[in-house]
């Protein structure tokens, strides 16, 4: 009879030997590149979504982010800015290209947020707009015939915009993050920080952090999904200066015979990209050039497969709109 | 590929925009791999093979370790699947490399099951990926995927043509694996034999339409020596484990009275082409075609078996749910059938024990009531008795009375008296 046997007893590890004399070497370490030739060929895709009361900044930070005019209001620069009745969720995509790496970056924007004199609700339809992206997927992925590459339209970080009281938190702002801080990456930022003295900045952010805290609100990077000592001194690091105090320009002036971007006011030009100045540089390195793989992964390891546990036990779509306190079951 | 963003570009409207500085987004690929070396490699290969044909000592320099491998038997009943993981580290990736032998292949008298335990193992490991990715608590990114992503299938150096078993075998693999061929123990072959023998295979392969694994011809980077490599197959390889010094250098090789075989010399043998392709240039090729191609396509089979359909759009998601959610109820009806029988079974073992207990309480009642009868019975024995004693008793007191008064007043006639009272001492 025919019957297998599978040995998996550990092994010691064998070290294949490396070294640069071809008679040693094996050449495993060829898939990194064979990896990242396979990425440069697919291509990276990104959804950001962006939330906050309307001329907080939101468009002209993420023009300032990602250099080029990716915002939905510099797509439609003809239409009558208008504060619509509802929360609406407008969401704009645009390739862009960098040194052979293409990436497509799809803004999502939320006009209407906050806006209302009766505010209530007004989160259902980000988190509704959220849910759809994880059933889109997981329609996708449950399908027989699949498709080779499923398009990834789930949103991997919602930037949150404070308005800069000095004070603490609103109470919409709480409601809001702690009810998609279980749904989606948070990333918290002061907008408009040049209204705030550096004193001011630093008792807002205690204060902020302690509202966090109480209401029990995760923000990314979340600190149980550290995986190893090195990444929870890195993440210690950001959550330290977490909520980023955050200015958007995208004029260019002559500071110091450089140019640079900034704001120029009648006592001086904050710079955006001036440490000292704002935390812009701070946000930009975490958002695209530190913690996008680890925004994507947290979204479809955790997020996704939690949206995905409470619809199969449910089975039915309404039921997981509304997460629960406790998350699933 | 940049065509398919292109298509979607167009297809979905979105515009492609230049950037006015450096964002920094150029470090995506970085982060990629960092991640990956984090999380580690893993790779699963699969070799069919003749008994003796060279397949271990194979591994052994494809990896230049020991893979401690004794010898097998040649007197297998049957073909069984041998599997051992190893975890090699070079520089700072670590890689788990899962080998999976064939034992006893090619050793029956008769072949004709040869191929099935290999076709089962195979589907066993997309089982059990494809039982993961259903589950609805699942871990897939710490997962250890066990599924094979390239076949070495061992092609005895005969020089004429493929065995009718080879054929067979790999008809059958072909949908399952990436297969490649390999010519083994190549230093037995001639040069213009084994040119001879390399089209004869190819083109009995290409008849009998089994499709073995191309080597991909899509990305600029590699295409040339992809599409060079594609017209060497199948690779005749030599293994060899032992070194010995040619000119001064130590080199893998095998020696022989009328000269020594290279292993790593490209004029002898193609153990460098092989080495090559399946590690330093496609590997991770292979990995995406088990994934994308092999798995998709038993997984597509395994669903419409089960009864999920892909109807149009509109319904899908219903029928999906409608399905999950008899699937479901299915299922536990099943547990509560079960907990039924189960609860059924409890309470039968109960009474039936209950019942014994009775039958054994009743017993231990007469027990003590025959006991206590007895009991009884010999406590008026004795009473009787008793009372016999007691009569006696009190007779013989009279007696000893009247006996002391007739002494007492036959005073004069003491003998007779002496005499009587001898006569009743005797008596009593």
């Amino acid at each position: 009879m025919s019957d297998t046997v599978p040995d998996s007893r550990p092994r010691p590890v064998l070290s294949a030997k490396s070294g640069t004399d071809t008679f040693g070497y094996v050449g495993i370490d060829a898939v990194l590149e064979q990896m990242r030739r396979k990425a440069m060929k697919q291509g990276f895709e990104f959804n950001i979504m962006v939330v906050g009361q309307s001329g907080l900044g939101k468009s002209t930070l993420i023009n300032t982010l990602f250099k080029a005019q990716v915002s939905r209001k510099s797509c439609n620069p003809n239409n009558e800015e208008k504060i619509p009745k509802t929360v609406e969720i407008k969401s704009v995509s645009h390739v862009i290209e960098e040194k052979g790496v293409k990436m497509k970056l799809s803004v999502i924007d939320t006009p209407g947020f906050g806006d209302q004199i009766n505010n209530c609700n007004c989160w259902e339809p980000v988190l509704r707009h959220i849910n759809h992206q994880y059933e889109a997927y997981l329609c996708e992925e449950v399908n027989i015939n699949r498709k080779k590459c499923i398009p990834d339209s789930r949103v991997h970080c919602c930037v949150y915009f404070i308005p800069p009281t000095g004070h603490s938190l609103r109470i919409l702002d709480i409601e809001f993050m702690k009810r998609l801080c279980k749904v989606v990456n948070i990333v918290p930022v002061i907008a408009k920080a040049d209204t705030l003295t550096l004193e001011e900045r630093a008792t807002f952010k205690k204060k902020i952090k302690e509202d966090l805290v109480l209401n029990g609100i995760d923000i990314y990077p979340q600190k149980e999904f550290d995986e190893d000592a090195d990444d929870k001194v890195v993440n210690d690091r950001i959550r330290d200066l977490l909520p980023f105090a955050v200015v958007g320009s995208d004029k260019d002036y002559q500071v110091n015979g450089r140019k640079t971007l900034g704001r120029k006011t009648n006592w001086g030009i904050v710079e955006v990209e001036n440490v000292s100045h704002c935390e812009f540089s701070h946000l930009r390195e975490l958002l695209i050039r530190t913690h996008t793989q680890d925004l994507k992964e947290v979204t479809s390891c955790i997020h996704y497969e939690s949206y995905r546990v409470t619809r199969l036990t449910k089975g039915n779509p309404q039921a997981a709109s509304v997460p629960t306190a406790n998350g699933e079951d | 590929m940049a065509a398919t963003m292109l298509a979607r570009q167009r297809n979905e409207d979105i515009r492609s925009l230049s950037l006015a500085g450096h964002v920094g987004f150029d470090s995506l690929p970085d982060q990629l791999v960092n991640k990956s070396i984090a999380q580690g490699f893993c790779f699963n290969i699969l070799c069919i093979g003749e008994t003796g044909i060279g397949k271990s000592t194979l591994m052994d320099t494809l990896f230049n370790t020991s893979f401690e491998n004794d010898p097998a038997s040649h007197y297998e009943t049957g073909v069984r699947l041998k599997a051992q993981t190893y975890e090699l580290q070079e520089s700072n990736v670590r890689l788990k490399l899962t080998v999976v032998d064939t034992v006893g292949f090619g050793d029956q008298i008769n072949k004709d099951d040869s191929y099935r335990p290999i076709v089962e193992y195979i589907d066993a490991q997309f089982e059990v990926f494809l039982q993961e990715e259903l589950k609805i608590r699942r871990v897939l990114h710490e997962y250890h995927d066990t599924r094979l992503h390239a076949c070495l299938y061992f092609i005895t150096p005969t020089g004429h043509s493929l065995k009718s078993l080879d054929l067979v075998t790999m008809k059958k693999l072909d949908s399952k694996v990436n297969i490649i061929p390999v010519i083994a123990k190549a230093d037995t072959i001639s040069k213009s034999e084994l040119h001879k023998f390399k089209i004869k295979i190819m083109s009995e392969l290409v008849s009998n339409g089994v499709q073995i694994y191309q080597f991909p011809t899509d990305d600029e980077t590699v295409a040339e020596i992809n599409a060079t490599m594609n017209g060497h197959l199948p690779f005749a390889v030599v293994g060899s484990t032992e070194e010995t010094k040619v000119g001064n250098k130590m080199v893998k090789a095998r020696q022989y009275p009328w000269g020594t075989v290279q292993v790593e010399n490209e004029n002898h043998c193609d153990f460098v082409k092989l080495r090559e392709m399946l590690i330093r240039v496609n590997m991770e090729d292979l990995r995406e075609q088990t994934h994308a191609r092999h798995y998709e396509l038993y997984r597509r089979c395994k669903l419409e078996e089960m009864g999920f359909q892909d109807t149009d759009p509109d319904s899908k998601p219903f029928s999906l749910q409608e399905t999950y959610e008899a699937k479901r109820n299915e299922h536990l009806g099943e547990l509560q059938r079960k907990e039924e029988e189960m609860r059924q079974m409890f309470v039968q073992r109960v009474k039936e024990k209950e019942a014994e207990l009775k039958e054994a309480e009743k017993e231990l009642h007469e027990k003590f009531e025959k006991l206590k009868r007895h009991h009884q019975e010999d406590k008026r024995k004795l009473e009787e008795t008793r009372a016999n004693l007691d009569d006696e008793m009190s007779i013989f007191h009279k007696r000893k009375a009247a006996a002391q008064m007739l002494q007492q007043g036959g005073q004069a006639s003491a003998p007779p008296t002496l005499k009587k009272d001898k006569d009743k001492k005797n008596f009593l």
